[in-house]
């Protein structure tokens, strides 16, 4: 086996730290904590260099980087904590629009979402069904030439500030629920679409929308008519390929780190001193190298066209159940202070670890909880048998 | 990047498969848990090679790296196998590193004598693995390698894990030179071939386990279709996966002498260790009562799980000494 990166990934890998060193300023990092999870001008510059298109396979149409080279990209962004979910859900939308898209999704949608012009959201769960997605009830019924859109969506998050949602509706409730899914990419200023916000305790902002009998051509429809699983199939496929956050701790174990080095504690030591703490920053760097192997190895498999299924879930269930457990750890370790948020003055790190430990919940939840893939894993891996319809 | 077997090491996965399947079945290894060691299982692992292949050419080995050592070391941990293979390779290179002219060494390679590492610096007496049957003992006293040569007790002092495992002295031993540095390196060697083995034997005990449940049928159904089940064996199948990357990559690191090979090696054994104590350990839960009794495997595997690391020291100690490694030294 060899572990190491090729030259040009390892070229590009500078190039990519000299990006983040020169764009990924304070304003950049800060700027997500009124809670959009997005930077417009970074996304755009980042599309400029045209890495949302290498993200697109060639095969696609995109420029189809090396899997291990957008890797690199993708390590690089999250080692540094850059916002990364605008350019997540974009080219994930645009993969698939470019695998089972008609002409006019691909010629209208996919060049304003590479360019880093438009945005896209999901519109996957609903009030009454999140892992049980299949389940959905937003309905697509046909009227004349047009569809005729009425549901709610929840979780939509940025739809507050994209130009696009990829719904997936009910168009057929005589047969079992997974077959009589259609999806759309619906462009969010259609009438009758109303984007209500979702706070959440981890300060990012999502959305609940409502559709009230939106009218839609069909041109906006992708896949076939019930064929919506097959879209669904894919989008996973491309959300565990590119998404999916492999480092969420880095920044948290960096703070760490430093508070740990330079933060007296009230009996006047360092918390860096202190074994507890050095088995537990030991234990958490652990968890971030097995981390990176998963990542490595999915990458690795992308590259050889080898389209992973489990390693994802995997990934997913590993990196964010660590995830909140060093977030736990770590804001111990900052005692009372570990408390104060940024928002007064004087927290260790600026809230950081704070923030960290409120945002750790999510992941273990959205896009596919742990109970889900350790299903999958149970399944699929280990050949037990399916539990659930 | 490649992140599979070379297909040269896809026939050597092959060979070692079927060499370790066959000869160290596991009713072998119960029969040898006395001693710890099944003597005709090393004579006829020596015929294959293994012990000598990754010492260089020059010196009368096979110049393999530890990359296809450790897809032997991974076999022996799905078996866990009762040869001294990992430390009797170790030591063997530490010896062939720092004292190529050794006497020893044609004897060592051609598997007449077992070698092992004693795995505590600057100690004159110390449990030593393999130390019941190895007559050359390797370690690290004063500012020296040094080697100690007697005639091994074969007899292992009873222990958990069914060890070969005795306590041997270093007082009477030679320097023959090397710093600290090479001590140092075959430690992490050590470390990452029991990680590669330690990510076998999870992998296999996650096999019983599952194997099991699969069978085992309690309210009329598998009980591997509950849930409950199926969650726990699902946590420990992920971390078998990565404590199995993880061992390879620390293995690749010293291969290729990467600057962060020493605590990739630690960190590797470190989470290979609790991986494999807790996939034997949940195997063992799912087993019932079944799983308590000798007649089932399972048992094997969870007090060798522990076994095997638990000779390199503490894990919390090792935790620190990675911090050092790491983060540099505490200063309190």
């Amino acid at each position: 086996m060899d572990f190491s990166f090729s030259d040009s990934a390892e070229a590009f890998r500078a190039e990519v730290k000299e990006f983040i060193a020169e764009h990924l300023t304070s304003d950049v990092l800060l700027g997500t904590r009124d809670g959009t999870l997005h930077n417009d001008e970074f996304h755009r510059k980042m599309a400029d260099r045209g890495w949302l298109d290498g993200a697109v396979p060639a095969e696609l149409g995109g420029a189809g980087r090396d899997p291990l080279e957008m890797l690199v990209l993708i390590e690089e962004l999250q080692l540094a904590g850059a916002p990364v979910d605008g350019m997540g859900v974009a080219v994930i939308v645009a993969a698939i629009i470019l695998e089972l898209g008609n002409d006019h999704l691909k010629e209208t949608v996919v060049p304003r979402i590479i360019s880093g012009e438009s945005l896209c959201s999901f519109g996957y769960t609903e009030p009454d069904c999140g892992s049980d997605v299949a389940a959905a009830t937003t309905s697509a019924v046909r009227d004349g030439e047009q569809w005729l859109i009425n549901g709610q969506k929840m979780w939509t998050t940025m739809a507050h500030i994209a130009d696009y949602v990829l719904l997936l509706t009910r168009t057929n409730t005589e047969v079992a629920k997974h077959k009589g899914l259609t999806f759309f990419v619906v462009p969010l200023d259609t009438p009758g679409i109303e984007i209500q916000p979702v706070q959440t305790m981890g300060t990012e902002r999502s959305n609940a929308t409502f559709y009230d009998d939106v009218r839609l051509g069909d041109e906006w429809r992708i896949g076939a008519v019930d064929g919506g699983w097959a879209v669904m199939k894919a989008a996973l496929k491309f959300e565990r390929g590119i998404a999916g956050g492999q480092f969420p701790s880095a920044t948290l174990i960096d703070a760490a780190l430093n508070s740990a080095r330079t933060i007296a504690r009230p009996d006047g030591s360092l918390a860096i001193d202190d074994p507890v703490i050095r088995e537990r920053l030991m234990r958490a760097s652990i968890d971030v190298e097995v981390a990176r192997c998963f990542a490595y190895k999915t990458a690795f498999l992308a590259s050889e066209g080898v389209m992973f299924g489990v390693e994802g879930s995997m990934t997913k269930l590993f990196v964010s159940e660590a995830y909140k457990r060093h977030s736990h750890w770590f804001i111990d370790m900052l005692g009372a202070e570990g408390l104060l948020n940024h928002d007064g003055a004087n927290a260790p790190e600026d809230g950081l670890i704070e923030e960290h430990f409120r945002h750790a919940p999510v992941t273990t939840i959205y896009g596919g909880t742990s109970e889900i893939n350790r299903n999958l894993v149970a399944e699929a891996h280990l050949g037990l048998p399916r539990t659930r319809n | 990047m490649y992140l599979r077997y070379t297909e040269d090491e896809v026939v050597v996965d092959e060979m070692f498969d079927s060499f370790f399947s066959s000869v160290c079945s596991i009713e072998q290894v119960r029969s040898s848990a006395t001693l710890g060691f099944d003597p005709d299982a090393w004579r006829r692992l020596i015929e294959t090679g293994a012990p000598s292949m990754s010492v260089p050419i020059e010196l009368g080995g096979g110049g393999a790296n530890l990359a296809t050592l450790a897809i032997a070391a991974t076999h022996l941990g799905r078996t866990i196998a009762a040869v001294p293979l990992i430390e009797h390779v170790v030591a063997l290179r530490l010896l062939a590193s720092v004292a190529p002219e050794s006497p020893l060494l044609d004897s060592l390679l051609a598997g007449d004598r077992i070698a092992s590492l004693a795995l505590r610096p600057g100690l004159d007496e110390q449990l030593v693995p393999a130390g019941a049957i190895a007559e050359v003992i390797v370690g690290f006293v004063g500012e020296s390698i040094v080697v100690s040569q007697a005639e091994p007790p074969l007899a292992a002092l009873p222990n958990l894990a069914d060890l070969p495992i005795a306590r041997r002295s270093l007082a009477e031993s030679s320097a023959i030179g090397g710093t600290q540095d090479h001590y140092h390196r075959a430690l992490a060697e050590w470390q990452a071939l029991m990680a590669v083995a330690l990510a076998g034997l999870g992998r296999a005990a996650l096999r019983l386990g599952v194997d099991y449940v699969t069978e085992r049928e309690q309210f009329g159904v598998p009980i591997g279709s509950f849930q409950a089940i199926q969650h726990g064996l699902a946590d420990v199948a992920t971390a078998v996966e990565g404590a199995d990357m993880l061992a390879q990559r620390a293995v690749w690191a010293l291969d290729s002498d990467q600057g962060d090979a020493l605590s990739l090696a630690s960190m590797a054994m470190l989470f290979a260790g609790e991986t494999a104590q807790r996939t034997s350990a949940a195997a063992l839960q799912y087993h019932g009562g079944y799983g308590f009794a000798e007649e089932y495997d399972i048992q094997l595997f969870y007090r060798r799980a522990k076994g095997w690391p638990l000779q390199f020291g503490s894990s919390s100690s090792e935790y620190q000494r990675l911090a050092d490694l790491v983060l540099g030294e505490q200063v309190a």
